[in-house]
């Protein structure tokens, strides 16, 4: 105690900045650092026989000779991208309008309202989907008694089904960030542009989206993120055919309990997604401190 | 540049009327500042003109084309905003050269407005600077030049000094004043700060509660005011107002009576059914001084002394209970608590009809009268 008084003030903050991350760090590491560290030992062994090991590379040779397996890979990442555009650029006019538009009371009800569909779970979320779009759903049945179609219609089980949900699904996370960067744009500085010269298109271009960047890339990293890992949209919503990666990862896992190339499925995953937000940020010149922060 | 005309211009937010019917004139070249409490509608009114809000009602044309439906950029106006509005990720070079950047036109042009600007306002080293690395009076300089390159016909400026300290605020006061007399150019400009509004303005513009109260030259305003909220606005410290009654009407002439003081005579053509009625009297602070050499008298008791150095302000409260403001000299030794009387040449006085109207004064002394 008595040798510490003379970086009492540095060091007891040091200490109490220490003691409040601790549980921040021990969550990280107990549940992130962890288990991955461990995915990625098992994705590197080949099992032998009951309880017998060896090293070996053969659960990703596997995934890169199965055609299935990376055509999966490649389909939910381009999917998953496409799918993060489109819920941009329908978040983006939505996020604009409550942000620039909307005073007071009106802006708290359009918000609330796009959080009103995250008061029920996904599942029956997705439900709800399905009952409205089956075969024998609300929407086949409209089309029939109206006489548009005269056969029931199947509405589920194809791409752009998935894609709908999928959007659905993430269109929260994307406008909240747009709504909260859009809000710290100054309005004098939008008059300005259109004083300056400036039509509809050229201030939005020019001074809004630049300004927005930091929330449209924290938007689309997040939905991206949800999007490539999501299970339960692509699977209900797309059935059998659907092929999504993390059902593979899911087939590994718990159908064919190969730990070992679910473990790999896993960790291709990680480095896919991390690929991607990484190419993303150096593409739209973003950083990820400036993103989050 | 141009000529500019308001005709009966109306203004409403839903059922809120700010604006009623604004007249006014503004010819090619001519500096014109409105001024006004806080909430007038200066701000309104310059939006409208910049086309950034819409016309409710009535005629704004610029260089003789009605413009009421059409957008800011085909007006060719360019308008410099409070606070500054420069953009944080674009450097002080490209800033300025947004506008001309829209307007399509070529690099070479461009780059030779941009540098003659920069020049213009000393802001040829801070040209890669991004906004956020500059002073305040060096962003006000940016916002200035981003509308001086695209060579409008108006220049519109809302308060742009507001958020500069005095000493900036003075040096930037003159300089705006240099630029007005190099680029001959017609400007509108909008502050609350009457010493702003003095130097800078051919033309001020007083406006009450979304209406013209006087347009005139600014001292036209300070000697002749037509109502008595422009005596009240205009000037600092503002006019001392006394209630007075009316004793006595001649042709030219009428008999006042000051409580505490003497009835005096002052040169101000009045009705005769004004006869008995209460009017106000006005004074200004600088235009009194100690002693009883002037027609005009009034006696108080000293309760507040500010000393300015040049000068000292003395706080009368009279025998009515209204204060009055004397501009004493510097060197003055009043102390509080003293009763002194100070007085006024009859030819200072303004008198306000019971509605705020300000009489007409006869025979104005060459001192107290703006004609040249
Ligand atoms: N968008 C709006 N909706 C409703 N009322 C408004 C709106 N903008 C301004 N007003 C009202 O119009 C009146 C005039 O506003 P304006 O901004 O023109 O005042 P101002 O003279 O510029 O005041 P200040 O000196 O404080 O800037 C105010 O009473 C204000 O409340
Ligand atoms: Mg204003």
């Amino acid at each position: 105690m008595s040798n510490g008084t003379s970086v009492k003030g540095g060091g007891t903050f040091r200490f109490g900045l220490l003691l409040l991350a601790f549980p921040l760090m021990l969550w990280l590491f107990l549940l992130v650092v962890l288990p991955h560290i461990d995915l990625f030992l098992v994705s590197m062994r080949e099992r032998i026989s009951y309880g017998k090991y060896e090293f070996s590379l053969i659960n990703y040779i596997e995934f890169f000779s199965e055609p299935l397996y990376w055509n999966t890979y490649v389909r939910t990442a381009v999917m998953s991208i496409f799918a993060t555009f489109l819920t941009l650029v329908i978040g983006f006019p939505v996020s604009y309008y409550i942000a620039k538009f909307m005073r007071g009371k009106g802006k708290n009800v359009l918000f609330l309202m796009c959080l009103i569909p995250f008061w029920v779970s996904e599942l029956v979320r997705t439900f709800g989907w399905m009952i409205l779009l089956r075969e024998s759903g609300v929407v086949s049945n409209f089309l029939q008694w109206s006489g548009i179609a005269d056969g029931p219609v199947e509405m589920l089980y194809n791409d752009a089904t998935i894609m709908v949900g999928l959007v659905y699904t993430s269109m929260l996370f994307m406008i909240v960030p747009l709504v909260s960067v859009l809000d710290s744009l100054d309005d004098s500085l939008i008059e300005a542009g259109y004083d300056l010269g400036g039509n509809g298109f050229t201030v939005t271009r020019d001074i809004v989206i630049p300004h927005a960047m930091p929330g449209i890339a924290s938007g689309c990293i997040v939905v991206f993120m949800l999007t490539l890992g999501n299970y339960l949209t692509p699977n209900l919503l797309g059935g059998k055919d659907s092929l999504w990666f993390t059902e593979q990862i899911y087939t590994q896992f718990i159908t064919r309990f190969n730990w070992e190339s679910g473990s790999a499925f896993g960790f291709l995953l990680l480095v896919l997604s991390s690929l991607i937000v990484w190419v993303g940020l150096k593409l739209s010149k973003q950083t990820l401190s400036e993103t989050v922060g | 540049m141009a000529d500019l005309k308001l005709d009966q211009i109306h203004k409403s937010y839903g059922a809120v009327d700010v604006l009623h019917g604004i007249d006014l004139d503004v010819k090619d070249g001519e500096f014109v500042v409105f001024v006004g409490p806080s909430g007038c509608g200066k701000s309104t009114l310059l939006r409208i003109i910049a086309g950034l809000e819409d016309i409710t009602s009535g005629d704004l044309m610029i260089d003789g084309d009605l413009v009421n439906t059409k957008s800011p950029r085909d007006r060719g106006i360019a308008m410099v905003f409070q606070s500054y509005a420069l953009y944080p990720h674009m450097t002080v070079y490209k800033n300025m050269a947004f506008g001309l950047k829209l307007d399509k036109q070529d690099k070479a042009a461009i780059d030779a407005r941009v540098r003659e600007a920069a020049r213009i306002l000393q802001l040829d080293q801070l040209l890669d600077r991004r906004p956020s690395e500059l002073s305040g009076g060096q962003r006000q300089r940016v916002a200035i030049g981003r509308a001086i390159v695209r060579q409008p016909k108006v220049f519109l400026f809302d308060e742009p000094l507001s958020n500069l300290d005095a000493a900036l605020r003075v040096q930037t006061r003159l300089e705006i004043a240099k630029l007005h007399q190099e680029l001959k150019s017609t400007i509108v400009y909008v502050t609350h700060d009457q010493v702003e509004a003095m130097t800078l303005a051919d033309k001020i513009v007083v406006m009450n509660g979304g209406n013209v109260e006087q347009v005139g030259s600014p001292m036209q305003l300070y000697h002749h005011p037509q109502t008595r909220f422009v005596a009240g606005f205009i000037g600092s410290p503002a006019m001392n107002f006394t209630k007075v009654s009316i004793d006595k009407v001649e042709p030219g002439k009428v008999t006042v009576s000051i409580p505490g003081g003497t009835p005096s005579v002052l040169p101000f053509d009045v009705d005769q059914n004004e006869l008995g009625n209460q009017v106000e009297l006005g004074i200004r602070p600088e235009h009194l001084s100690l002693g009883d050499g002037g027609e005009l008298t009034v006696h108080g008791e000293v309760d507040v002394v500010e000393k300015l150095g040049d000068s000292t302000y003395l706080y009368l409260k009279l025998a009515n209970g209204d204060r009055v403001t004397v501009r004493a000299p510097g060197h003055s030794r009043v102390k509080i608590g003293e009763t002194v009387t100070a007085s006024v040449s009859a030819g200072a006085a303004h008198l306000f009809s019971g509605g705020g109207k300000a009489f007409a004064k006869v025979d104005c002394p060459a001192e107290y009268s703006a004609d040249e």
